[in-house]
């Protein structure tokens, strides 16, 4: 995180306003809107399957950065994300079949409800922390799940629940093609509330709390206020995330949420990078995309190794239990650093500093 | 005086000074008359604080002036960032009571207290260390601000003119302070005495009427060190805040300070103008030993 950012040359900032400015320079403004360009594009370039994994990518993507603000911002812990997630598929299917009310808003008030219940479980976090709070969260995991399995008024117990397809005005996102693009417009929502957040009072406390929360607490930050604030917006988005994952399958079943799939979320922020909101995105491409690619890697290997088909979905687990402890070993500050150094290069090339 | 006065001119001269007279007692009964606590701005009354078995604090009294530099010095272990503790709410004595500006502090809490208008620094570093220098500075302005995650998420239709209108005060303490080089630098990344002027900087963003620093200028060097002499002297002169500080620096102590107290293994053995303290017996023997030890 350390990482210097020079300026280019001739960028001179005359007002306090560019020095908070999501984008600090122009090619990094260049930068973004040539990517989400790009993103726009997707569904025409591609085929189904790139755009159901950039669709996987996208959901994950905000419920990671939920968690991320949780973990890698506030420095608090969470084993249970995937329950949260799976909280937030049930409630909007639950509030859409159940109410009438259009997908399209169930979907942020399932954000809401989440934000409810994540608070609720995070009260412990007002009095403990580090491994403590990690076995409180993991209780939330086992409790929601339990919930799920149990509570078929709300989920349908065993048989799961049903979830519409989301409609506007008219427009179906019956296909992959069109659901991408609910899921892009709710990805750059979210990661630009989240960009604004951290650049302002409540997400200068959450860093602060990591920080050094004896002295936060003496600047007037009510830790427990945060601490638990924190665990209402990390649910926000792993409720959004859910959401939009029940309406994609049309389906919600209680299994999926289990607490592997809360690990999966923690090694999509440390890879991609704790307390980085771009980061995030990395990260969560990265943990979609190694299974992918390991299966890319034994389908061009077993010609000459054709045992390798056999062991082939251990390889892919394997693969991300590799990835995290070498990131964890060799680069803790995750993929967006390797980044920052890549651009720090670029700028001051050729000199090294 | 009425007899005296033959003569018109000379009356109304005298009457003139009665007057005045007249004027400066009604100030006096009036500054007289109104409660302590407006010219004291802390008093601390009989206060105790042990831990288990150890007495960290013995019915340590002392009240603070407005506007004043009050030093609270005495030998390691003496207590005295367990008497700042007691002020900023971290620790809470078991006896006696802490009066800010009139009102006892017990039962608020910590985060309660940068709204009041108390601020402190700490003695072992303790700044947020991944951030900002600057983003430490606008921490301190937690309190002042209204912005929350609603407003904050949704930046340019709330938090944005609040932020950069406190963006500008912070620039002003930081050309204060001299920080102008470092600001955007990550505060974990500064030399010692650069982040003890951040932790200044951040304590004085609170805007406190009360400021609580313990020992400010440690392991500083002594060019450093007359800096921050001379901002803590501009923190009354220029800012009109009050300041209780801990230094081990006696030469600073005793040019900076208004008054002095004497800590010694918790409890107060002295108190008064720098030069009282200095020759104070008891002091004496605290600090080079009894006479009689040395004899
Ligand atoms: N949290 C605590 N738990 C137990 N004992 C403590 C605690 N804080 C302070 N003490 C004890 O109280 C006494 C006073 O400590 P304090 O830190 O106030 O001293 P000090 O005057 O600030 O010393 P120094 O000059 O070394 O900073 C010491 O004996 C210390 O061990
Ligand atoms: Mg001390």
């Amino acid at each position: 995180m350390a990482v210097s950012n020079p300026r280019p040359c001739g960028d001179f900032r005359t007002d306090y306003a560019g020095d908070t400015r999501l984008f600090s320079d122009r090619t990094h403004t260049i930068g973004f809107f040539f990517l989400l360009a790009l993103a726009l594009a997707v569904p025409f370039v591609f085929d189904g399957y790139v755009v159901s994994l950039m669709i996987l990518i996208g959901i994950y993507g905000i419920a990671a950065l939920g968690l991320n603000i949780l973990v890698g911002f506030t420095g608090q812990i969470s084993l249970g994300h995937a329950a949260f997630f799976g909280f937030g598929a049930f409630s909007s299917a639950w509030l859409n079949t159940n109410t009438g009310i259009p997908v399209m808003i169930t979907i942020p008030l399932a954000g809401v409800m989440t934000t409810a219940v994540g608070m609720i479980f995070g009260i412990p976090a007002a009095r403990i922390k580090g491994l403590y709070l990690a076995i409180a969260t993991l209780a939330a995991q086992f409790i929601l799940e339990d919930f799920f399995a149990r509570a078929e008024w709300f989920t349908g117990g065993s048989a799961g629940s049903l979830a519409e397809i989301p409609e506007l005005f008219g427009f179906t996102f019956d296909s992959d093609q069109r659901y991408y693009y609910l899921v892009l417009f709710w990805v750059c929502v979210s990661f630009l509330l989240a960009s604004n957040l951290m650049r302002s009072r409540d997400g200068r406390a959450f860093i602060a709390v990591r920080d050094h929360y004896l002295s936060a607490e003496v600047m007037g930050i009510n830790l427990t206020k945060y601490r638990i604030l924190s665990f209402g917006i990390s649910s926000f988005f792993a409720g959004i995330g859910g959401a939009l994952m029940g309406h994609y399958l049309g389906y919600v079943s209680a299994e999926s949420f289990n607490i592997l799939f809360s690990v999966l979320f923690l090694a999509m922020i440390i890879i991609g990078g704790l307390g980085s909101v771009a980061g995030t995105l990395l990260g969560t491409a990265f943990i979609v995309l190694l299974p992918q690619f390991m299966e890319f890697l034994v389908a061009l290997l077993s010609g000459p190794m054709p045992f390798l088909i056999d062991v082939q979905p251990y390889i892919k687990e394997m693969a991300i239990g590799a990835a995290i402890i070498i990131f964890l070993i060799f680069e803790p500050d995750g993929l967006i650093h390797r980044w920052q150094l890549i651009r720090a290069y670029w700028r001051l090339y050729p000199f090294s500093y | 005086m009425a007899a005296i006065c033959t003569n018109n001119a000379f009356c109304s001269i005298i009457l003139l000074v009665n007057n005045a007279n007249a004027c400066k007692i009604e100030r006096m009964t009036l500054n007289s008359n109104r409660s302590p606590e407006a010219e004291y701005v802390l008093a601390s009354e009989n206060v105790s604080l042990r831990f288990g078995g150890i007495k960290a604090l013995t019915d340590v009294s002392f009240r603070v002036r407005r506007g004043e530099t009050y030093s609270i010095i005495g030998m390691n272990g003496a207590g005295k960032t367990s008497m700042l503790n007691c002020i900023s709410g971290r620790y809470k004595p078991q006896e006696g009571e802490i009066i800010y500006l009139g009102k006892s502090l017990k039962g608020k809490s910590i985060n309660s207290r940068a709204q009041l208008g108390i601020g402190r620094t700490f003695q072992n570093l303790a700044l947020f260390g991944h951030m900002s220098v600057l983003d430490n500075i606008m921490v301190g302005r937690h309190h002042l601000l209204k912005n929350n995650f609603l407003t904050g998420s949704l930046y340019w239709f709330g938090a944005r003119q609040e932020e950069l209108r406190h963006r500008a005060k912070v620039e002003d303490i930081i050309d204060f302070l001299e920080l102008q080089q470092v600001r955007h630098a990550q505060a974990g990344t500064l030399s010692y005495g650069l982040r003890k002027r951040v932790e200044l900087a951040r304590a004085i963003a609170i805007e406190p009427e009360l400021i609580l620093l313990d020992e400010p200028m440690a392991g500083m060097n002594l060019e450093e060190k007359e800096d921050m002499a001379r901002y803590i002297n501009d923190l009354n002169a220029e800012l009109g805040m009050t300041v209780i500080m801990i230094e081990h620096d006696m030469g600073v102590v005793m040019d900076i300070s208004d008054h002095v107290m004497v800590l010694d293994f918790g409890c107060k053995i002295a108190e008064g103008s720098p030069e009282e303290v200095m020759n104070n017996d008891k002091v004496k023997d605290a600090y080079l030993g009894k006479a009689e030890d040395i004899a």
